[in-house]
This record gives structure tokens, sequence and C-alpha cells, in this order.
């Protein structure tokens, strides 16, 4: 039976859908489009009208596509190492003209389907049918797909197209790509880099700037060391809002146009308190959604905070969860039994080995550090570089344990799943410290795994399901323990 | 009537099998040489059984653990993380542990026990450095048996630093050491440094408090365990039974699963 999807997630699905859909219409028009990172000031584009679209996201969409892995690998053909952020990896792959495709025979032009693809055939009672010859369950023809080749969109487009068959083979190699969203986004035309989120940003905006020969505007926001920001460093960065500003100008020959940057604030303060007000529904308990899909609303507050739609598609959502927790209905599909943070980025391209192990314990993530790294409403200019300055990576040690103990107590969390992500290492640093204060400060138990937030390779299940297992039997000897 | 429990482990490297009577004494116990995938985990199981002298039928409760306890899913009653069961073993034989050290054949756990149950945890990353497979190559590379080391080590006279930072790289600084004429005994010892550093590193991400336990294979190694002690500046208890503890731990969950089963 097909899952049951709100309103408010098919529109908040929508937004999404239609920031990458404006930009590939914007750019056959011949108008700019930018890739920004995920927390500039959007603001500043929206007041605009330019079109912007977010490598971060882009990269956890093509990994959650099982692509991260050739697009990684082609990134360190490159030269760029491996132990660069994932995301950067497969972004500068695709910067550089790499796309994952579908493998075709060039004289048929037919697709070559990978025999290890697809999902087992099921009968009309929904049994899996075995193939009497080789004992195995048999594959759903619908289902199988070609093998993923790598691709490369300059070599296309520098091929002859004097007679039909190249003209064919061409537009069929073009169509080959593989055809979801974040693998169909067009090149930049400009790029907004923002470093709160992390420092590696600057690095890997700076090459697809250098790459694609377009410009880069940057806002540096440095590591703040207290819990305060202060006033010579929000001159500091309200300063590069200012030349920002100007160098949109420049960039569009258009005037910064206050009216549609006020309009734009508003959406985006309108967004994050939707979005904050989502995040508060994880108090209950049972909980009517899981950290998990939060983690796939992240791409509207991402994409789309300074767009009214996704205010008005966070709000509808709001609506669907107080209805949910009126009826008592939940999107977990498994009686919650325990409830945990969970810490960091997850591994897209093993979502379900990741959910796996937790559904079998009945486990649910009801807190994710999300909520107040991008739930931030501000009044003014000066509030809003405050704002910007508050990431997880740019926060010190004292407000990141702040931040996640805070939602820890309001979520009611018995145990804390950390992701040391070897694609994040700033994230990942500080973490063994955290858990021992969440421990202390909580007195709940923390396990950590290694993975990756886009790189399979770094990811294994065993050890995965071991480190679940153990949290769960010491969250349980914890609460007997309270108990007596 | 006796209430008899079988506790597995089945490790990377080994499997491990002990019987328990009412959740007290140790009726049985085997233990095979090869672990998760190979014919180990059923030669334990018949080995221990035989030597008591009884049959699975005899069995109250059993419960599988370690790296391999998925695969016993038809025979076992049921499973656990071996960390807990480490756990478990080590506040059986040491009612006052608060700290056990598990260094197994591919990974390290450090655990936190209180009244006998692990409530927290840390583990290595997916490096094998500081594991007893990290051992095992360095054995290989030396030519000696790694039952040796901890004899050998304590002959050392002479401090060698050796990298614990990855396998192969320690690999390579212990062949480039001997290949400058370094003595074997004094290398040695610099590989059990290199593992204690690793370890105690681990060990502090938790906190450690006495008593301080480890378990595992390489806690048979007492050069392992002497530098293990002079990192952390405690005493370190092991047992004779450290191999069979994850096992122990098993059979003594078990015989409790029994009890909470047939309780109402």
């Amino acid at each position: 039976m097909a899952k049951e999807v709100s309103p408010g997630v098919l529109a908040l699905r929508k937004v999404v859908e239609d920031v990458y859909a404006d930009a590939r219409v914007a750019k056959k028009e011949g108008k700019l489009v930018g890739w920004s990172s995920s927390k500039f000031p959007c603001e500043l584009a929206e007041a605009f009208g330019l079109n912007v679209m977010y490598p971060e996201n882009q990269a956890a969409g093509i990994a959650a596509n099982r692509d991260g892995e050739i697009m990684c690998k082609a990134a360190e053909e490159l030269g760029y190492d491996n132990d660069i952020c994932g995301y950067a990896r497969i972004s500068l792959a695709y910067a550089a003209g790499k796309r994952a495709s579908r493998k075709f025979d060039p004289e048929t032009l037919e697709y070559v389907i990978n025999p290890a693809s697809g999902r087992p055939l099921k009968d009309a009672d929904g049994k899996v049918v075995i193939d009497p010859e080789t004992g195995k369950p048999k594959k759903d023809p619908k289902t199988m797909q070609p093998y993923t080749v790598l691709d490369d969109i300059y070599e296309i487009e520098a091929l002859p197209e004097t007679t039909e068959k190249e003209i064919a083979y061409k537009n069929f190699r073009r169509e080959a790509i593989k055809p979801y969203r974040q693998m169909r986004m067009p090149q930049p035309d400009f790029v907004l880099c923002c470093n709160n989120i992390c420092n590696c940003m600057t690095k890997w905006y700076e090459n697809i700037a250098r790459m694609c020969n377009v410009p880069l505007i940057m806002i540096d926001i440095p590591y703040n060391n207290t819990v305060e920001v202060h006033d010579s460093n929000v001159a500091y960065v309200r300063g590069q809002f200012d030349l920002a500003i100007k160098q949109l100008e420049e960039l569009t020959g258009k005037k910064f146009d206050e009216e549609k940057f006020n309009e734009a604030c508003k959406n985006a303060n309108r967004t994050a308190s939707a979005w904050l007000r989502v995040c508060d529904y994880l108090q209950y308990k049972p909980a009517p959604y899981s950290g998990f899909d939060l983690f796939n609303h992240m791409a509207d507050v991402v994409t789309a905070r300074g767009r009214v739609q996704a205010a008005e598609a966070f709000e509808l959502l709001e609506k669907d969860l107080a209805e949910a927790v009126k009826v008592g209905k939940t999107t977990t599909p498994f009686p919650e039994k325990y409830r945990v943070m969970f810490e960091g980025i997850p591994c897209w391209p093993k979502l379900p080995n990741l959910f796996k192990p937790l559904k079998e314990h009945g486990v649910n993530v009801t807190a994710v550090v999300y909520a107040p790294a991008f739930g931030f409403v501000y009044n003014n200019m000066d509030e809003m570089v405050r704002a910007y300055y508050k990431a997880p990576n740019s926060v010190c040690i004292e407000q990141g344990v702040s931040w996640r103990e805070g939602i820890c107590k309001d979520n009611k969390v018995d145990g804390v799943l950390v992701h040391y992500n070897r694609s994040c290492k700033p994230w990942s640093g500080y973490m063994a410290e955290m858990q021992r204060r969440f421990t202390e400060d909580l007195g709940i138990p923390c396990a950590g795994f290694d993975g990756d937030q886009a790189d399979p390779r770094n990811f294994n299940e065993a050890q995965y399901e071991t480190r679940v297992q153990g949290l769960v039997e010491a969250m349980e000897a914890n609460a007997e323990n309270k108990e007596g | 009537m006796s209430i008899y429990t079988l506790g597995i482990d089945i490790g990377s490297t080994a499997s491990k099998c002990i019987m328990l009577e009412d959740g007290k004494e140790i009726v049985a116990k085997s233990l095979i040489d090869v672990g998760a995938g190979t014919s180990g985990p059923q030669r334990a199981i018949d080995q221990v059984l035989q030597e008591a002298g009884k049959k699975r039928e005899d069995m109250a409760f059993i419960l599988a653990t370690g790296y391999g306890r998925n695969s016993l899913e038809e025979f076992a009653d049921d499973q656990m993380s071996e960390l807990s069961c480490h756990g478990k073993g080590a506040g059986f034989l040491f009612p006052q542990v608060r700290t056990v050290i598990d260094i197994g054949g591919q990974d390290v756990k450090v655990m936190r026990v209180e009244n006998g149950v692990m409530t927290n945890f840390q583990m290595n990353d997916k490096c094998a450095a500081g594991t007893g497979r990290f051992l095992d190559v360095m054995a290989r590379v030396l030519e000696v048996d790694v039952q040796d080391l901890g004899t050998l080590g304590a002959q050392s006279t002479k401090y060698v630093g050796i990298s614990s930072t990855c396998t192969v790289f320690a690999e390579s600084e212990v062949i480039s050491q001997l290949s400058m004429g370094t003595d074997k005994c004094d290398i040695i010892n610099g590989i059990h440094q290199s593992v204690a550093s690793r370890v105690a590193g681990l060990a502090h991400r938790i906190g450690v408090q006495d008593q301080v336990v480890m378990t595992g294979g390489v806690a048979q190694n007492t050069g392992v365990v002497n530098a293990l002690q002079e990192a952390l500046g405690r005493e370190i208890h092991t047992s004779p039974l450290t191999q069979y503890n994850g096992a122990l731990g098993a059979a003594l969950f078990a015989y409790q699963k029994y009890q909470k089963a047939h309780k109402g």
C-alpha cells in the first residue's frame, strides 16, 4: 500500500521542485542563475529576483539517489582528496561537468539494464515470486534500471552534429543523464558563498567559480568563540552584506530593491517561525513524525526560506501535525519505544540501513540539531547578521551544547546517536566532548558510529547495528536503573 | 531441577561458548579459533554440549552475542550486543567493576558499568589500529607467535616508538625497525605501548573509574595490560576467563531472560 502523504508534505515537496524547475526555465530564457551555500543570506538574492540553487541540497539528493560514490570518485579523479567533504566532492564534480548517467548501447540507442538492479517481483497476493531455475526471487522488470556510468556535459556538447546518426546519438546521450532534478541542475552564472555553515565552503566555492569562470560573492563569518556575537563582528559582517549588495547590483545591472528585500525578510521570518513550530511537534510523546522527516523538510528551509510558498507549506504541515496529534497518528511505521537525538547529517546513501535497526528496536529520532540552526527570526539588518552568525559549525562548544541539551530535554530523549561524519570534521571533531557532557548533564547514554553524509564507502552496516543495539541496551538499563 | 543456559559469543576471530547452571556455575566452556562466517560457531556449540553431556533441548535459554550474533537466529532464543554481554560478564567476575575495556579481534570497546549493567560505551572508529587484528599483523611481521608477545615484550630494555594511527603505517614502521636491527623485544614493547595509548584515549572519552577490568583475548597479553595500566595510571583486573567473558555475559543474560519469562 502506498504511504499516505499529508498535504503539507506534498506542498513542501512542490516548493523545492519549483526552486529547481524555475531555475531551469530561467536558464533557458537566458537569465542569470546562481549556486549558493545553504546559509548564505538568501534575502539578498531574493531582493534582485535571482534564481538560486543549493549544491548542498543537490549533493544530499544525489547521494540519496545512490550516485554519491560515482560523483565522489569523479572528483577524486580531478585531483580532490577523498578527505574532503562528500558534498563538496559531488558538487565539484558536477561543476566540472560530470554527471551520473544511464549506460546505453551507442549503436542501438537502448539502455543496458543492470541485472542486479530492481525489486523482487510480487504476485497478486503480494508474495515474492521465486524463479524455479535459480531458486532466487525474480526481479520486477519495471523496477530494473540501467547501469550507472559517468558522463561529461562538456564532452557531450563538443560532439559533432553533422549526420542524423550523430544528432540522434548526441541527443540520446544528453537524455541519458539521470533524470532526477538534482542531476539536472543548470550550471551557475554566479556563486554565493557564506562560510558560516563550514570553512570548507570557501575553497569549494572558489573552485566552482574558477572552473565555471563565474563571479564569487563571498561572505566570511569567522568561528565565534563566545556565545554572544560582539558588535565588532556584526560590523565586519554587515560591511560584507553591503559589499555583496553592490556586487549583486553590478552583476545584475539592477538597483537593490528594498521592497523586495523586506518582503524576502518577512517571508524568511515567517518560514523560520513555522519551521520552529513544526520542529516543536517532535516534543509530543509519541511524536507525530520522525526527525528523519525533518531532514527531508530541511530542503525547504535551505532552498526557499525567502519564498512565501515555503512559509505557507510549513504552516500547512503544522496543521497536518496538529490533526495527527489530535487523532494519534504518526508517520513512524512502528511503536515508539525509545526516543533519541540523531546528531549530525544522515548518511544519505544508506538511509534504509540507518533506519533498519532503529525500526527493529522501536527507536524514533525525536531531536535533531537543525531546529535551532535554521529557526532564526530577526527584526533588522544587524539582527539578521547575528542570526547568520549562528550555524552548527560556527558557534562555540558552549552554545552547541546548550542548543542540543535544550532540544534533548524538550523532546524528551533517552539517548543520543552520534554520526561521526567523515565528511564533516568540524562537526564531528567536537562530538566526543559533547557526548561526554550529554551523559554528565542529562544522564543519558550516547553511541557514536562512523559514516559519511554522501560517500557510502565510509559506512559499515554491521558496525552501525552493533552500536545502535548497544545504545538500546544501555537506554534499557538506564531506564531500569532509574526505576530502581 | 537445574536450569541450564548457554551463551555463545561469535567474534570476528574466535567462537566461544559458556554453559551455566542456575545462572551461577560454569558447567562447560569451549573456544574455537575461527569466528563469524566459518565452521567455528557450530564446532564451539558441539564441543560445549559434548563436554557437559547435554543436548540443545536441555538448554532453557540460548543467547548469542558478538559480530556473528545474527547468524544464529534459528538456534538461539535471542541475541544481544557484545557490549552488554561484556559488561555483564565482567560484573559477574568482578562485582565492583565500573569500567570494562575489551579489545577484540576487530574492535575496541570501553564500557561504563553500573550495578553490573552496561549503561554507556565508546567504540573505536573504523581503523583497526589498537585491535587484536593489529597485534596479529605485527606478530606475523615479527615472525613470532601472537601468544608470546607478552613474554617477549617484557624483555625489552629500550623504548621504541611505534605509531598508533594506522595498522599499515605501523607495520611499515616495524619493518623499518627490523631492517635497522632493532631488538624484536623492544619493538614488541613499542607495539604494546602503541595499543595502550590508543585504547587509553578511547577510555578517557568515557571517563575511567575503578575498578577497571580488561576482557577479550588481548587481555591475556601481559605486555598490553601493563602498558595500559601505565597509560591509565590505574590497576587493571583480568580473569583467566577473559576470552570467554562475552559468552559468560550472554549465558547470564540468557538466565535472566529465562527467569523473566517464567516469572508470571
